[in-house]
Order: C-alpha cells, then sequence, then structure tokens
C-alpha cells in the first residue's frame, strides 16, 4: 500500500538578511488513509512550521509534500486547516462562513440548495445547526472551533489539519470536544493531522503519536503506536494499562530525553 | 436570583409528563408606564445639560452685543434680520437672489460628487497601496506632501486646468477629502490579520473574492475613520472654495452677505454650516456602524 500523505525529506531554513535559521531538518513521514497522527513537541520546534509546509502556506525549503502520490505546494481545501484560533470572519454569520468554503469547492458539482444542505449537515455534525445565524462574536470559543471543524469537514478535504485546535480552550471544553473529534474520526474515516502539545491529547486521539526533537533543526525524534482499540473511552483509559504506558513513553521522550532547555 | 421560585411554579403549575411552559422562566416584564418613565429620564439627562449651556451662551452673547454701537449683531436683531430666509428658503427670484435651501443644495451636490469620486477614488488607491509593497514605497512619500497642501491652494490650478468653476470646485472637494481616505485605507489592507489571508489561501478564493469577502470587510473599520474625515474636509473647502467662484452656494452666500454688510445672514449661513457638517459627520458614522457590525466587535 502506497502512502495517502508522505513529507519527503523536508527542510525548513528561515533567512532573514545574512541570518539563516535551520527550522526542520529531514522530516521524513508517511500517514495512511484514515489515520489520526499527532505531532508533539516543545513550543518553538517547529510543528505549526510543519503543518504550515503540509496545509502549502509555507514553502519548504528542500523536499516536499506527497498527497497521493501527487505534489502539493500551494494551499487548497483538499488539506483544510482548523486553526488554533479559530479565525472565523467576524462579518460572516456561522452560516456563512461554512458556506464560504462549500460554495468554493462545491461550486460546479452541487446545487444552490444541495449546498444549502450540505452546510447545514455539517453543521449538524459538530451540534451547531442552532447557532447558524449567529456571528462568531456572540458563540462561546468551544463553539467557534466547531465552527471552525465546521468548515474545514465542509470542504471534504483529503486530510483534515489541526494546528493545536483545542489551546485556546478550557479543560472541561477542551475534552468535550475531544470527544467530538473522535466521534467524527470514527464516523467519517477522515485522515487526520494533528499538531499538539498536550500529552493525554495525543494518546487519547491519535494512532500515532509522532515525536519531535527541539529545534533549531528540529527533527522527528520518534513515532510511537498507539494500540488502543477504537471507539475509546476517556474514563476506561485512565486505568488501562496500555494507555500509561503510552502516556509514559511520551513524557519520557519530551521531559527527559528532549527537555525543553531554553528558559521559557 | 429567583431560579428556584420560577423552577417552583413551572412545577406547580403542569401536571408531570406535559411540556413545561416556557412562558414562566421569562422575568416579569416592568409596566410600560415605567418604561417610558425611565426613557424621558435618561432622554433629559442626555438633552438638558446642552440646552442650559446654548440658552446661557445666546444670553451673554445678547447682554454683550445689546449696546449701541456694537459691531456684531445680537442673537435676538439675527431672528430679526433673517426671519425671511429662516421661514422661507425656498423662493427664488433668478440669478442668485435664491432661498437658503437653494444655496445649500447646490453645495451638496458639489460636495456629493467631489466626495464619491474621492471615496472610490481614495478606496481603489488605499488598497493598491496596502497591498504591495512596491506601490506603498512608490506612493507613499508623493501622498505626505500632497495631503499638506492646503485646499484653497488647488484652487487656481484647477480653475487653470479645467476653465470653469463648477468642476474647480469639485476637483478641490475630491483633492482636499481623497487624503485620508486612502491613508486609512491602506492602514486597514495592511493590517488584515495573517488568519484570514490563510483562510482565503486554503479555501483558493480567487483575488477577486477576496477583495469583496476578506478585503474590504475586515479593512471596514479603517476605511470609514477616512471617509469621515474625508466628509469633514469636503464640508470645510466647499465653503471657502465657493467663496471663489461665485455663483449659487452657501460659500458665496456668506460672501456676498458680506459685502453687503449682512452680518445676521452670515450668523445665519454660519448656524447651517454647522448643523449640515455634523449631520454629513453622523452620516457617514452611522453607515460605517451599520457595515461593520460585524468587524468592529472583534
Amino acid at each position: 500500500m502506497t502512502a495517502y500523505l508522505k513529507l519527503d525529506h523536508i527542510d525548513k531554513i528561515f533567512t532573514r538578511g545574512a541570518a539563516s535559521t535551520e527550522v526542520l531538518k529531514d522530516i521524513n513521514l508517511t500517514i495512511e488513509k484514515g489515520e489520526y497522527v499527532s505531532i508533539i513537541g516543545h513550543s518553538g520546534c517547529g510543528k505549526s512550521t510543519l503543518l504550515n509546509i503540509i496545509a502549502g502556506l509555507t514553502n519548504a525549503t528542500t523536499g516536499g509534500v506527497l498527497l497521493e502520490n501527487r505534489e502539493v505546494n500551494s494551499p487548497g481545501p483538499d488539506r483544510a486547516v482548523v486553526f488554533q484560533n479559530h479565525s472565523l470572519l467576524p462579518w460572516l454569520t456561522v452560516y456563512e462562513n461554512v458556506r464560504l468554503g462549500v460554495d468554493k469547492v462545491f461550486a460546479k458539482t452541487k446545487k444552490r440548495a444541495e449546498r444549502d444542505a450540505w452546510v447545514m449537515h455539517n453543521l449538524n455534525l459538530v451540534q451547531m445547526a442552532h447557532a447558524k445565524d449567529k456571528r462568531p462574536s456572540e458563540i462561546s470559543g468551544g463553539m467557534k472551533q466547531r465552527v471552525g471543524i465546521a468548515r474545514a469537514l465542509a470542504m471534504e478535504p483529503k486530510v483534515l489539519l489541526l494546528d493545536e485546535p483545542f489551546g485556546a480552550l478550557d479543560a472541561l471544553t477542551r475534552a468535550h470536544l475531544q470527544d467530538s473529534v473522535m466521534a467524527l474520526h470514527q464516523k467519517l474515516g477522515n485522515t487526520i493531522l494533528m499538531i499538539t502539545h498536550d500529552v493525554d491529547e495525543a494518546v487519547l486521539l491519535s494512532d500515532r503519536i509522532v515525536m519531535m526533537t527541539n529545534g533549531p533543526s528540529a527533527r522527528i525524534g520518534e513515532v510511537l503506536e498507539v494500540p488502543l482499540a477504537r471507539p475509546r473511552k476517556r474514563l476506561e483509559l485512565a486505568t488501562n494499562a496500555t494507555y500509561l504506558k503510552c502516556r509514559q513513553r511520551v513524557l519520557e521522550f519530551l521531559y527527559e530525553r528532549h527537555r525543553f532547555v531554553e528558559a521559557a | 436570583m429567583n431560579m428556584p421560585a420560577t423552577k417552583m411554579d413551572i412545577e406547580t403549575a403542569t401536571p408531570a409528563g406535559t411540556a413545561a411552559p416556557v412562558v414562566a422562566m421569562t422575568p416579569k416584564r416592568p409596566p410600560r408606564s415605567e418604561t417610558y418613565a425611565r426613557m424621558a429620564r435618561e432622554t433629559a439627562v442626555r438633552v438638558i445639560p446642552p440646552l442650559v449651556v446654548i440658552a446661557l451662551l445666546l444670553l451673554v452673547w445678547e447682554l454683550v452685543c445689546r449696546r449701541a454701537g456694537s459691531a456684531l449683531p445680537p442673537p435676538s436683531k439675527v431672528f430679526k434680520d433673517t426671519k425671511e430666509l429662516i421661514f422661507d428658503p425656498f423662493f427664488d427670484h433668478g440669478g442668485i437672489d435664491k432661498g437658503l435651501f437653494w444655496h445649500l443644495s447646490a453645495s451638496l451636490q458639489r460636495v456629493a460628487l467631489g466626495y464619491s469620486l474621492s471615496a472610490i477614488a481614495g478606496i481603489a488607491l488605499g488598497v493598491l497601496v496596502g497591498q504591495s509593497v512596491w506601490a506603498m514605497r512608490g506612493l507613499d512619500p508623493l501622498f505626505q506632501v500632497l495631503r499638506t497642501i492646503p485646499p484653497l491652494a488647488w484652487l487656481p490650478l484647477s480653475l487653470a486646468a479645467f476653465r470653469d468653476g463648477q468642476p474647480s470646485a469639485i476637483f478641490v472637494i475630491f483633492i482636499t477629502s481623497i487624503w485620508p481616505i486612502i491613508i486609512n485605507t491602506a492602514v486597514g489592507i495592511r493590517n488584515i490579520p495573517q488568519d484570514y489571508r490563510n483562510v482565503a489561501a486554503v479555501v483558493q478564493l480567487n483575488p477577486l473574492e477576496f477583495f469583496a469577502k476578506i478585503m474590504i470587510p475586515a479593512a471596514a473599520p479603517y476605511i470609514f475613520t477616512g471617509l469621515r474625515i474625508g466628509i469633514g474636509l469636503s464640508w470645510l473647502a466647499i465653503v471657502a472654495a465657493e467663496m471663489l467662484i461665485g455663483g449659487v452656494g452657501i460659500g458665496f452666500f456668506i460672501w456676498d452677505a458680506w459685502n453687503s454688510s449682512h452680518i445676521s445672514e452670515i450668523i445665519l449661513a454660519l448656524f447651517y454650516v454647522g448643523i449640515i457638517g455634523f449631520v454629513l459627520d453622523r452620516l457617514i458614522a452611522g453607515a460605517g456602524k451599520i457595515v461593520t457590525r460585524g468587524t468592529a466587535l472583534n
């Protein structure tokens, strides 16, 4: 089976004037269709840069991204992003925010009424249909992020990219939203790549966890399989031996072998 | 605070199994008369102070200018002298002997034309300068110098170019009000958050869609700041320009009144000019509030 998404020898060097910083070095990763992969690492290790490269928002200095064996180097709806700070357009309603992407992606393939139904379908998936006429400023942070997920899902992406999607949320809302994302992944079978700095989140949600070393010149330090059956239940896993072992592995990697050295 | 009480109401009021009446949850509405009384109080608090101040100022003015030989007329005389103009603004005796309505409407038409042109050109240039670094580097120094030229300094040049008063006045309005529109629009465009640009890139909006759906709404608060400064400047410039070009218009009306020593008429005209300037400013501010209701909240 060939890789669905392949990161091929990606290097990223930022140059400003004469000074240049190597952020990412020789990143190689293959992701199968339907897989849920998390990338975890300390802040500043370039994981967001990596996601931007996959999304096409930044270009790799060398190497490239292959999606279904085709190189991608510009942004597109086949790699929809859920941004950390939701990035909903404040002058549009919830419905219009989702509709914006849908109108663009399905301009030729779906009729007006079908696009409307598709927007509502996706809002229903994230349980936000009730707020369709509200503006982003009128809904809570968790709700905004739900709409962000609906907007990304509605583009029917080949890979869904989540950039620390729950980072700005309080713990309870975060847990609730994690469960929702798990349920969606179960139901729709999307291929998901998530950036996170939360160990529990990574273990709970992922099939594989990619651990990155500290920058500059961050590399993939280790890739951990999480052999937990789905659907996973948060409460049951709290005492599950495999879960705890995986969690331990990630913690050891982050706090013993690749401790965050800079004073942060 | 009264949650428990309301909940009990529902439980006692409805037999088990049927839907609880939602009406019981809404807090009791205060009686109509009370609402009106409160509204009246709130209005009074805002309206009474300015009225008191205006009355006091009129009183002082009256006292100061009442003496015989005073250079300026007191308010009572202003009213007596200009009663005809106030109560019949629509007369038209041909030439420039017209009611104030016609003078003001002529001025407003010039402003409307000049200002619309400057709004269109200003937003277009502002977008260009905000979006392209090269255009900014090239044009910004030019703008910074040109915008300091006083409005009336343009008038002789435009008279030379257009050889007619009407287009010259409109050009002066245009050139006066365009700078704040350009500069504010450019700042607004430059401040569009990268997030919005990323969203547009992922959705693959084309440049035209990006302009209409992201750029203009995101920069709207800035654009309206520029438009508001612009309308104020164009109303400032029209009076001065009209004094020089002559013809029908509130500016020349004032000049004409001065030449015929009708000081009371000047004062009345100034009053109208002030009120209309205020209304124009409010209009643009109101339009801005409606257009930017989503963006401004964030």
